[in-house]
């Protein structure tokens, strides 16, 4: 306990930090500068400065249309999952019904089964329902991965909020319809709002069940990515992985500001 | 209308005995709806499908499995890439979670951001980093070369080793967040209390925080090494033959062999060992504390 103790402890354990955060950030951050090297071929440290790998995922079909099918399957995602994670979230909370435990189990699983379990499963079926290939077919698979994040963020703040704002609406005479759109939404519309980002971002970066439920003519971001890395790796892979991994650092930024300006509690 | 219903059904919450299901209750419908029509019927169909392709297949699918010591080799491989990889999450991902508990606010913040981002970043996207950092020309290969060190390039990639270090990666933010999770509810005046009594600082860490921190510990094991069974972009990029896991032969059985009686009878398998294992630990941990930690920001 006596300082000179102490210090090696601290010093220690500050050198821990240190490497457990390169550990976790550095492997990632180190496509970043590779995406932008002049060279033809991924290499580190990268060669020069350019852009063209930017150009190159913009203006080739296979790669424009990707990012265009990735981003509507995201947002479609994002509302469904976001109505009705909500809703479900308003019933588990304040609703009185048996079974709760298995329902909990039920809104969970998609977060434990395997995700390749998950993946062939659909596409056996949504072969069969003829919507697999298509936008709807995603769009409803990642909706199922996404909901149990909606519910539990929307469930969380359904828990903070105030209840007695409620009832005091209600005593002034505010029906049960404009009291939720009057008072609980506004209150637990960060909660909706962080449920929302991670819909999207489930969707955006979900590559298992996407490559499966996904052809040639109908591909997205990740999936047309995995594509690209099994095979010869050219720096546009590198390209639209720091894509990727840049919409949705900025996502959870944006959360994070918005969490902190949200008077919440 | 079904808003202004379900309101009225709970006007009093708590006071009264109503009935067992409330009309608040009726909300979660469409998203059981979903999750029944486009979640659970293609698990139900696919568990249908092992005892039924082909035709009259019965129990001949998961016989399969258990003859042949090629398959069998795949599933202890897969128990052990988990199970090291576990243990490795741990052994990084403790430490760190303490560390969150002791410095000041700001830096616990920032140290805290440092695993959400991973958490949230394309799984894909840091495979493929780790792809690109083993590789025979990869970052490690051209750096030793250049330096001198070697002169022909070490097998990083398609080896076992670059299975578990991209897996730990991947997987080490699950280990961190439950742990901290129970780390942070710990009453820091415990720890205290116990240099008070003249306890050193380890021997006050290993009898008080250690002990308090173990359901953390247990969830974030139970959750690294579930997910981890199921792991198939990371050992499909980062491993050899010898590696693979029981999600690559799956995949590999629907899409080269379509065999999809087969691949059905393994994917049921894996579900019933993951289910098994969360039994098992429902009766140590709560599971919503395993999984509400990973869930909630």
């Amino acid at each position: 306990m006596s300082e000179s103790w102490r210090q090696p402890r601290r010093l220690l354990m500050a050198a821990l930090g240190a490497l457990t955060v390169f550990y976790l950030l550095a492997p990632t951050l180190v496509i970043i500068p590779m995406s932008f090297t002049q060279a033809s071929i991924l290499s580190f440290p990268p060669e020069g400065f350019s852009t063209r790998w930017y150009e190159t995922m913009l203006t080739k079909p296979a790669w424009s249309t990707a990012i265009r099918n990735s981003a509507a399957v995201a947002i479609l995602t994002a509302v469904l999952a976001t109505g009705l994670g909500t809703l479900a979230a308003l019933a588990m909370t304040r609703g009185r019904f048996p079974g709760r435990a298995l329902l909990n189990g039920l809104i969970l699983s998609p977060l434990i089964v395997p995700v390749v379990i998950i993946a062939i499963g659909m596409f056996s079926l949504f072969v069969q329902w003829r919507i697999s290939g298509s936008i709807v077919g995603l769009v409803v698979a990642h909706t199922a991965l996404a909901l149990p994040f909606v519910i539990v963020n929307v469930a969380t703040s359904l828990r903070t909020i105030d209840r007695n704002l409620e009832l005091a609406a209600a005593n002034l005479g505010a029906t049960p319809t404009r009291t939720f759109q009057r008072i609980t939404l506004p209150l637990i519309l960060p909660g909706v709002f962080a449920g929302a980002i991670f819909a999207f971002i489930t969707s955006w970066d979900e590559v298992v069940v996407a490559i499966f439920l996904t052809t040639a003519r109908f591909r997205t971001l990740p999936v047309e990515m995995w594509q690209q890395v099994r095979q010869v790796v050219d720096p546009t892979v590198a390209a639209v992985a720091t894509t990727l991994l840049v919409v949705t650092t900025a996502l959870l930024l944006l959360l994070l500001v918005v969490r902190r300006q949200a008077p919440v509690r | 209308m079904a808003a202004d219903a379900a309101a009225r059904g709970s006007e009093r919450p708590g006071r009264t005995r109503g009935p067992a299901l409330d009309r608040w209750a009726l909300l979660v419908l469409p998203a059981v709806a979903f999750l029944a029509v486009f979640f659970l019927a293609p698990l139900v169909t696919m568990s249908l499908r092992s005892v039924t392709d082909p035709p009259g297949a019965g129990l001949s699918n998961y016989a399969k499995f258990f003859e042949q010591a090629a398959y069998l080799r795949v599933l202890t491989n897969t128990f052990w890439i988990a199970l090291i990889s576990t243990v490795i999450c741990l052994l990084i991902g403790y430490p760190y979670a303490y560390l969150m508990t002791i410095v000041p606010g700001r830096i616990a913040g920032l140290l805290l951001i440092a695993v959400l981002l991973p958490f949230w970043s394309s799984l894909l996207v840091r495979t493929f980093a780790w792809q690109v950092i083993l590789r025979d020309t990869g970052v490690i290969n051209s750096f030793l070369m250049n330096v001198g060190l070697i002169s022909t390039p070490l097998e990083l990639i398609r080896t076992t080793m670059g299975v578990i270090l991209g897996m730990s990666h991947v997987l080490l933010p699950f280990m961190v967040l439950p742990i901290f999770a129970v780390m942070r509810r710990i009453d820091p005046e415990l720890s205290r209390a116990a240099a008070n009594l003249g306890a050193a600082p380890w021997r006050a860490f290993v009898r008080v925080v250690v002990p308090l921190s173990m359901p953390g510990v247990l969830a974030g094991a139970l959750l690294v090494f579930v997910l981890a069974l199921g792991f198939y972009i990371t050992p499909a990029l980062l491993g050899g033959l010898q590696d693979q896991m029981i999600s690559q032969l799956i995949v590999q059985q629907v899409q080269r062999s379509l065999d999809w009686g087969f691949a059905s009878a393994m994917a049921v398998l894996l579900m019933a060992i993951t289910f098994a294992i969360l039994f098992v630990a429902s009766r140590l941990v709560r599971l919503r504390d395993v999984f509400g930690s990973a869930l909630e920001e």
